[in-house]
Order: structure tokens, then C-alpha cells, then sequence
């Protein structure tokens, strides 16, 4: 069976394979008879599409380039959504020849194989015209006749393959960037044409410098330069006089005003030498630097924007729909259709999508993005709930009051792009040089200037602006975005996502790290953390409380399987106390202290201290009862994640002091507090506060704030670096300097060192740079360089710094 | 009347025509994804590659 994949986990030879995924069945699951064996019925649904549809071949494909991780699995949503005409609108456009095309992002591609797969959509749903996927980005670009098929079936044709699809929301920003991009991809094309026909133009000089050329062709290879030039000066170069004009404006020196200097002077006393027909010319370094300061620029827009990319696709993955109630009937909606009244249908898993009153059902909401509390808050008719909290146990009916931008998580929004605003802009350790840079290199031509008029009035131009053209800083101005493109390159193969160069400068000095508790410090769900007493009634328990969603129960049922030892019957639920039922014909009962008081089981001494020892350190006591007796006590909290010791540890020998700020109860936050080792620290702070205390703070001392909730956003805002944690929210997403890709606390230290030692190499990349500057200076003034060696030099300091760049070790 | 006359701007226009067939590259999309072609090959064996969408240019 050539699709089945050898890629067992573990490799044990009895482990039956998902002819889908590859991973092990359980073996409860395996069928003898059968050909083919899923692990579960999403494998057999997506196996079972792909398999109808004349696909197979996606499994060969699979097999060929060894796929690394395992195909996704379909939400199995239906996308009505999409066909409604308001969504068409927002995100559809027509094509020139009556069709419709729309981008959709696409989880889980990750291979040659989901390319193929995707690209083959066409041919399955009728009506498609073309389906392409930019695996990069995760996008696809879908054109459909919109008289012959419904994008919806396309959206559950993709989902059925276990790519869920969302509408993508940044297709003007990147036709945008697209566009810039290309037409500074011309740029840099045209000035590197002119700088290499220059190149062969100017070895002809120079040969003839040396060995003797006639006058004839000496003025026509001049003339040609300087007309190869003009483009190249003029045009392409435009990108640093328009800096240098802005920076002036502003009175703030960076690096473009000494670049815009050097190419201007360069040019213009070469093109007056080449008319007077006497005198150096120096186009083939002027239009050498041009090229290479474009390519440098290039590569630090390109850096800047690919992290910013990343967060901006998990925004596509924000929740685009609620479930309208209307008239008895269930439809799905876009969120942005729901107004004030609108009544919506909430189901166990689903995000609330605005704010409002809940009038029918009663259910348990997680709070935990929007407040950072870790206890389910339980919610009945007249309760109020608001966007961006998760409805975690039954059905509820919910009245909208308030959409948008008015709800709670509207306003935050608000605020964090108010703190963003208001953040002073870094200002560049190579901008901070240039400002003195481009004194010296004015004071020194001048210099240059009065001492040769002195000794050989004929030739003190023409050392002047020599100078002027040997300390045009291209390696200082290729320094610094090389260096930060390469780390930021390294950071992100290691699952930290960095923004810009600016948050890589701030912390590498030192400051306070501020940590959210919820979901950073810890791991952000209940779990069992201490289990005293019948370890033999751990299964019992968890096979009761499969039966329940509320989060305590998920806690109680983690980690177990269901086996004939810990069958259960008769199973009760008492929402929000606990439930009974019987195993073995025994009665169970698993639940609060008080609702196993209430049902007549008596709490000894023993496990009375067990219950006030869990409430102590902060955790939620539950009693298992067999047979009307205690048999064990659990404590469930939130567990402070495993390497949390660690991180701190490392993030403290960089000269950070480590604090909590979280709106967690404050006796919860103590006692992690106390587990960690922290001395500052405080708890029940709404996200305001947390905003207001990280910008007091960022007052005086650099701050840096990592946090994964709504509630941090704009705290994160606020901060000099915002880091979003693994798993937070899409504000935090759009608030954080720095998203960590990568679950746990590590990728922190990580981010600390590999930022310290960034600074190393562009620190290095600038001494080297600035020593090649004061060589080529030191030959100018004493009037001994030839722009045969500035055309040398000028290169050989570039690649020195590139080399320096790429070869450092950073993350 | 030396052959450098011919053969520079034999040299200039030839560099031209470079420079205009990278334009023509760039415009028409082909330096936007540098990443999944070279994916495509996988599956390119038998079944006929899918078309590509006409409009993969941006209105200038």
C-alpha cells in the first residue's frame, strides 16, 4: 500500500499507521478487516474527499518530499458566511472577464504536497477557475464563476482537505507593498546595469591611467560614464536626498544626509571634470555606492515587513462570524452585520462576538484573554457578556447591546493604538553617528580644502571631494540593516517574530521585564496540580468528567483514556457543584468540597487540611467521594510553566529585573509570586491600569512587557518593547514589537541574548566600517588617493560588513 | 574611426535589453514569490498544471 506513510511516531513495528495523517492509531480504534486505518473520523472524512476526487496522488507527492509535520484536520464549518453579498463585497473583487476572485488564508499548508493538493481544487469543484497558493504567505488566490458555484463550497472543499480557509484582510496593504516592492526592484536594477557598465568603462580608464590611453577615447569613456550615470544619480538615488531632505527638515542628522553628501559631490566635481576635460571622475564608486546602499535599503524593508506579516495572517484567523438568530432560523453572519438587538447563538467553544446580555441558557465563559482571570465565570439569563470572552460549556442565546468598536475589547483597541502613537520613536545607534559623522566629514573636506590651497591650489578640489566620496558611509549605512535582517532571519527560524530593528536596539540594554501571570509565568488553563490520596480513582474520576466541558472537568479528564477498568454509568451532571455516578455498581461522587458535604459525605480531619492547604496556595480544592467517603482531594490551578525558573533566571543575569503585573486575584498572583522568586509584583489590575502603570514606569526606566491577553494589549503598547506571548490574542498580535511563535518562557531569554549580541555585530560592523572610512580620510587629506583605490576600497569595507553580518551567530 | 565606437554602444543597448527584461519580470509578477514554484514541480508529472489566473499583474 504505496500511500500509506512509513512515518510512524516512535516507529514501533506494532503501531498501526493513519493512512492519513501517519500518526499511530489508538489501538481501540484499529479494524482488522479494513484496508485502511484512521486515528480518527476527521482522518477518515479528509482521506475519504481526497480519495473521491481522483486525488491519491497527493500521498506519493507526500512521500516524495517527506512532509515534516502531518496534514491539518477540517473544522467541518459550512461557510455560509462567505456567499453572504455583504462579505462579497468587502473581500471579492470582479475580474476583467465576469469572474470573481477573492484571497483565502489557508491553515495548515505547509508542503509541495498541500500545494499540489490545493492547486488541483479546479479540477474537483466545478465552477472553479483557477485556484493558486503562495505558500509562503499561506494565501490562495481563488477565481470562481460566480454563476456556477458558491464560494462556500469552495471554502468547505478546502476545509475538507483539513485546510480551514478565512478571508484575508490585508489585500490592499499587500497589493501596496506589492507594488512598492516591484518598483523598487527596477530601482535597484537600472543603478545596478549602470554601475556595472560603468565598472567596465572605468577599468579602461584605469588601465589607461597606468599604462597610457589616448586623449580620444579617455574624453569618450568619460562622457559615457557620466551619461550612464545620470539615471542612476538622479533617479534611482532619489530614496536618500528624499531622506536627507526629511531628516533636515526635522532637524534630526541620520545616516542618508552624509549618503545624499558623498553622491552628490562625487557626481557633480566629476561631471564638471568631464566637461573641463581634466580631472578625476569618480562614477564608477558614486554609482557602485548607489547600487549597494539601494540593495541594504531593500533587504531592511523587506525585514521590517516580514515579521509584521506573519502577525498580520494570524489576524485573518480572528473569528469573522457569529450565528444570527432569526425568526427561529440559524444563519451565519459576518460579525460586521450585527447590530444592537440582534439576537446570536452561542455554542459550546465559541467566542462571544460583541457585547451583550445573555437571554437564554446558562453556561460557564472563559474571561481569560479579556481580564486574565484563569476561573470560568459562570454566566445565566441576565448576565452580561462581552466580546472576545469564550463560551465554554452549553448553548446560550445573547442579545447584542453594543458591536464594533463600542464594545469593551473596541475601546482597548482604541487605547493600544493611542499608546503606540504616543511612543517616542528610537532613534538608531548608526543614526546617532551619523549626526557627528557628517561633522567630521565636513570639518575634515574643509580642512582638506584650505590646506591644499596653500600647498597646490590646483588640486585642492579634487582631494577635497575625494574625501568626500572615500567617507560616503556605504558600510556604515549597509551596517546596521544587514545585521538586523540576518538576526531577525535567525530569530524567526527559531519561532521569535521581531517587528523591526528598533525593539532588537532596546533590549539589548537593560530595564524591567514586566510579565503578565495568566498564560505567560503560567501555562493559562486549569490542570491538576496536586492529587492526594487513591491514585487507582484518578481514571474513575477522569472518566466521569469526560462527560462535562466545563474547564474543571477538562482538567479532571486530561491525560486519560477510556479502558473497560474505569467504564462509568449512570452519570449526573450538577452544573457548577460537580456530579455523581457509579462505577462497578459503586456510587462516585466528584465536586466541590461544599457539594459533597451537601450530598452527605463527611470531610475528616485529614482531608479538611488537604482542602485549606489547596485554597492556601491559591488552588480550587475538589473531593472525590466512593461509596459516601472521601477517596481523594484535588487541588486544580493554573501551573506556573516548567521552564519559568529558568527564563527568569537567565533574564535576571542580563541586568533585567523581573515583575508581575496581572489581573489576576491578587492571592493568586502572591503565591506565584512566591514559587518564582519575584519581588515586584501586583495583581487585580484591569487593562487600563496596566497600561497607566507600564507607561509610569517607562517614565524613567526602559520597560518591556510580555503578555498574551487582550488585557495586556495596551499595556504592551505602552511598553518601550511589547512582547506577545505563544497563544495570546490578535490585539496582542497587532500591539507587540516581538510575537513568540514558540510556547513557553525560553523564547524571552532567548530574545535577550540573541538581541545583545545583534547589538555585538552591528556594533562590530560599524567599527569596522568607520575604521575602512578613517584609512580612505587619512590617504585623502595627505592627497595620495586615487579613485582607483576609492573604487577598491568602497566595496571591500561593504563586504567586509556583509560577511560580518551573515557569518555571526546572533539567535 | 576605432571599433570602440560600435562595440560601446553594442555593449550599452545590450545591457538595455537586460534591464527591460528584468522590468518586464518584475511588472509581470514573477519576483513576487520566489517560494512556491519551485514547490510546483512536485506535481507536475502528469496532470496538466492549472492556469494561471490572467490577472496576476496590479493595475498601475
Amino acid at each position: 500500500m504505496s500511500e500509506t506513510p512509513a512515518r510512524g511516531a516512535g516507529g514501533a513495528a506494532a503501531e498501526t499507521a493513519c493512512s492519513h495523517c501517519g500518526l499511530p492509531v489508538p489501538a481501540g480504534l484499529v479494524e482488522p478487516a479494513a484496508e485502511h486505518q484512521f486515528c480518527c473520523s476527521g482522518c477518515r472524512v479528509a482521506y475519504q474527499v481526497i480519495r473521491g476526487a481522483g486525488l491519491e496522488q497527493y500521498y506519493a507527492i507526500r512521500e516524495r518530499v517527506d512532509a515534516p509535520s502531518r496534514p491539518a484536520l477540517g473544522s467541518g464549518r459550512r461557510y455560509q458566511e462567505l456567499d453572504d453579498p455583504a462579505f462579497l463585497e468587502l473581500y471579492a473583487r470582479a475580474t476583467p472577464a465576469g469572474l470573481a476572485t477573492i484571497e483565502l488564508y489557508l491553515e495548515g499548508v505547509h508542503c509541495a504536497a498541500c500545494l499540489w493538493l490545493v492547486e488541483r481544487t479546479p479540477m474537483v469543484v466545478p465552477g472553479v477557475a483557477s485556484c493558486r497558493l503562495d505558500i509562503g504567505r499561506s494565501l490562495a488566490t481563488v477565481i470562481w464563476d460566480p454563476a456556477a458555484t458558491q464560494l462556500s463550497e469552495v471554502a468547505a472543499f478546502l476545509d475538507s482537505l483539513g485546510y480551514p480557509a478565512h478571508p484575508y484582510q490585508g489585500v490592499e496593504r499587500r497589493d501596496l507593498e506589492r507594488r512598492s516592492d516591484r518598483a523598487f526592484l527596477i530601482r535597484i536594477a537600472v543603478a545596478g546595469a549602470v554601475a556595472g557598465n560603468i565598472m567596465l568603462l572605468a577599468f579602461a580608464l584605469y588601465g589607461g591611467a597606468f599604462h597610457g590611453i589616448e586623449a580620444e577615447f579617455s574624453r569618450l569613456f568619460r562622457w559615457a560614464s557620466l551619461l550612464l550615470s545620470l539615471p542612476s544619480v538622479l533617479w534611482c538615488a532619489g530614496v536618500f536626498y528624499r531622506g536627507a531632505w526629511g531628516s533636515l527638515r526635522t532637524r534630526t542628522i541620520h545616516m542618508d544626509v552624509p549618503i545624499s553628501v558623498g553622491i552628490l559631490a562625487g557626481f557633480s566635481w566629476g561631471a564638471a571634470n568631464t566637461v573641463r576635460g581634466s580631472g578625476e571622475v569618480y562614477f564608477d564608486s558614486v554609482t557602485a555606492l548607489v547600487f549597494l546602499l539601494l540593495v541594504g535599503r531593500f533587504v531592511q524593508r523587506r525585514q521590517q515587513r516580514s515579521a509584521a506579516r506573519a502577525t498580520e495572517l494570524l489576524f485573518s484567523l480572528a473569528p469573522s462570524t457569529a450565528r444570527l438568530v432569526e425568526g427561529g432560523a440559524v444563519r451565519e453572519v459576518p460579525v460586521a452585520a450585527l447590530r444592537p438587538g440582534a439576537v446570536v447563538e452561542l455554542r459550546a467553544g465559541d467566542s462571544v462576538p460583541a457585547d451583550g446580555v445573555v437571554i437564554e441558557g446558562s453556561s460557564t465563559l472563559d474571561l481569560s484573554l479579556l481580564t486574565g482571570e484563569v476561573r470560568p465565570v459562570e454566566v445565566a439569563p441576565g448576565s452580561p457578556a462581552h466580546a472576545g470572552t469564550v463560551n465554554l460549556a452549553s448553548r446560550i442565546l445573547l442579545e447584542v447591546r453594543s458591536t464594533g468598536e463600542d464594545t469593551r475589547v473596541g475601546r482597548l483597541l482604541r487605547l493600544i493604538e493611542e499608546s503606540a502613537r504616543r511612543r517616542a520613536p528610537v532613534v538608531q545607534l548608526a543614526d546617532r553617528i551619523s549626526g557627528w559623522f557628517v561633522g567630521a566629514v565636513l570639518a575634515l573636506a574643509l580642512a582638506t580644502l584650505l590646506i591644499w590651497l596653500r600647498l597646490d591650489p590646483v588640486r585642492a578640489v579634487d582631494h577635497a571631494v575625494a574625501l568626500l566620496i572615500v567617507s560616503c558611509p556605504c558600510a556604515l549605512g549597509l551596517a546596521t540593516p544587514l545585521a538586523v535582517a540576518a538576526a531577525i532571519g535567525h530569530a524567526a527560524r527559531r519561532g521569535i517574530l521581531i517587528k523591526g530593528g528598533d525593539a532588537l536596539e532596546l533590549l539589548a540594554r537593560r530595564g524591567r521585564m514586566v510579565l503578565d501571570k495568566t498564560g505567560t509565568l503560567t501555562e493559562g488553563r486549569l490542570s491538576v496540580v496536586r492529587w492526594t490520596g487513591d491514585e487507582g480513582l484518578r481514571p474513575v474520576v477522569a472518566a466521569i468528567e469526560a462527560h462535562s466541558s466545563h474547564p474543571v472537568a477538562i482538567a479532571l479528564a486530561a491525560g486519560s483514556s477510556l479502558t473497560k477498568e474505569n467504564a462509568v454509568a449512570d452519570v449526573v451532571s450538577h452544573p457548577g457543584r460537580g456530579m455523581t455516578a457509579s462505577w462497578n455498581g459503586r456510587p462516585v461522587l466528584v465536586g466541590s468540597p461544599g457539594f459533597a458535604t451537601g450530598m452527605g459525605v463527611e470531610i475528616g480531619g485529614a482531608w479538611q487540611e488537604a482542602i485549606e492547604a489547596a485554597v492556601a496556595d491559591g488552588l480550587t480544592p475538589v473531593v472525590a467521594a466512593l461509596d459516601g467517603r472521601v477517596a481523594a482531594v484535588a487541588a486544580l490551578g493554573d501551573p506556573i510553566r516548567s521552564d519559568a525558573r529558568r527564563t527568569l533566571d537567565r533574564i535576571r543575569r542580563m541586568g533585567w529585573t523581573v515583575e508581575v503585573l496581572s489581573g489576576d486575584h491578587p492571592g493568586s498572583v502572591a503565591t506565584v509570586m512566591r514559587q518564582l522568586g519575584i519581588e515586584r509584583g501586583r495583581g487585580g489590575a484591569d487593562p487600563e491600569t496596566k497600561a497607566e502603570l507600564v507607561r509610569e514606569a517607562g517614565a524613567t526606566r526602559l520597560v518591556a512587557m510580555a503578555g498574551d491577553g487582550i488585557n495586556d494589549a495596551a499595556a504592551l503598547a505602552a511598553a518601550s518593547v511589547g512582547i506577545g506571548v505563544h497563544g495570546g490574542a490578535e490585539a496582542t498580535l497587532a500591539a507587540a514589537d516581538v510575537y513568540l511563535a514558540r510556547p513557553g518562557l525560553a523564547p524571552i531569554a532567548e530574545l535577550l541574548e540573541g538581541s545583545r549580541r545583534t547589538m555585538r555585530v552591528i556594533r562590530r560592523n560599524l567599527a569596522f566600517s568607520l575604521l575602512y572610512n578613517a584609512a580612505a580620510v587619512s590617504l585623502a587629506v595627505a592627497g595620495v588617493m586615487h579613485p582607483a583605490l576609492a573604487a577598491v576600497l568602497m566595496p571591500a569595507s561593504s563586504i567586509t560588513v556583509v560577511l560580518s553580518s551573515y557569518r555571526a551567530r546572533t539567535f | 574611426m576605432s571599433v570602440v565606437y560600435i562595440a560601446l554602444p553594442v555593449a550599452l543597448l545590450l545591457a538595455l535589453a537586460g534591464v527591460i527584461a528584468f522590468i518586464w519580470a518584475v511588472r509581470s509578477g514573477q519576483l513576487d514569490d520566489l517560494e512556491t514554484p519551485g514547490l510546483r514541480i512536485f506535481g507536475d508529472d502528469d496532470a496538466p498544471p492549472p492556469p494561471t489566473p490572467p490577472e496576476s499583474k496590479i493595475e498601475e
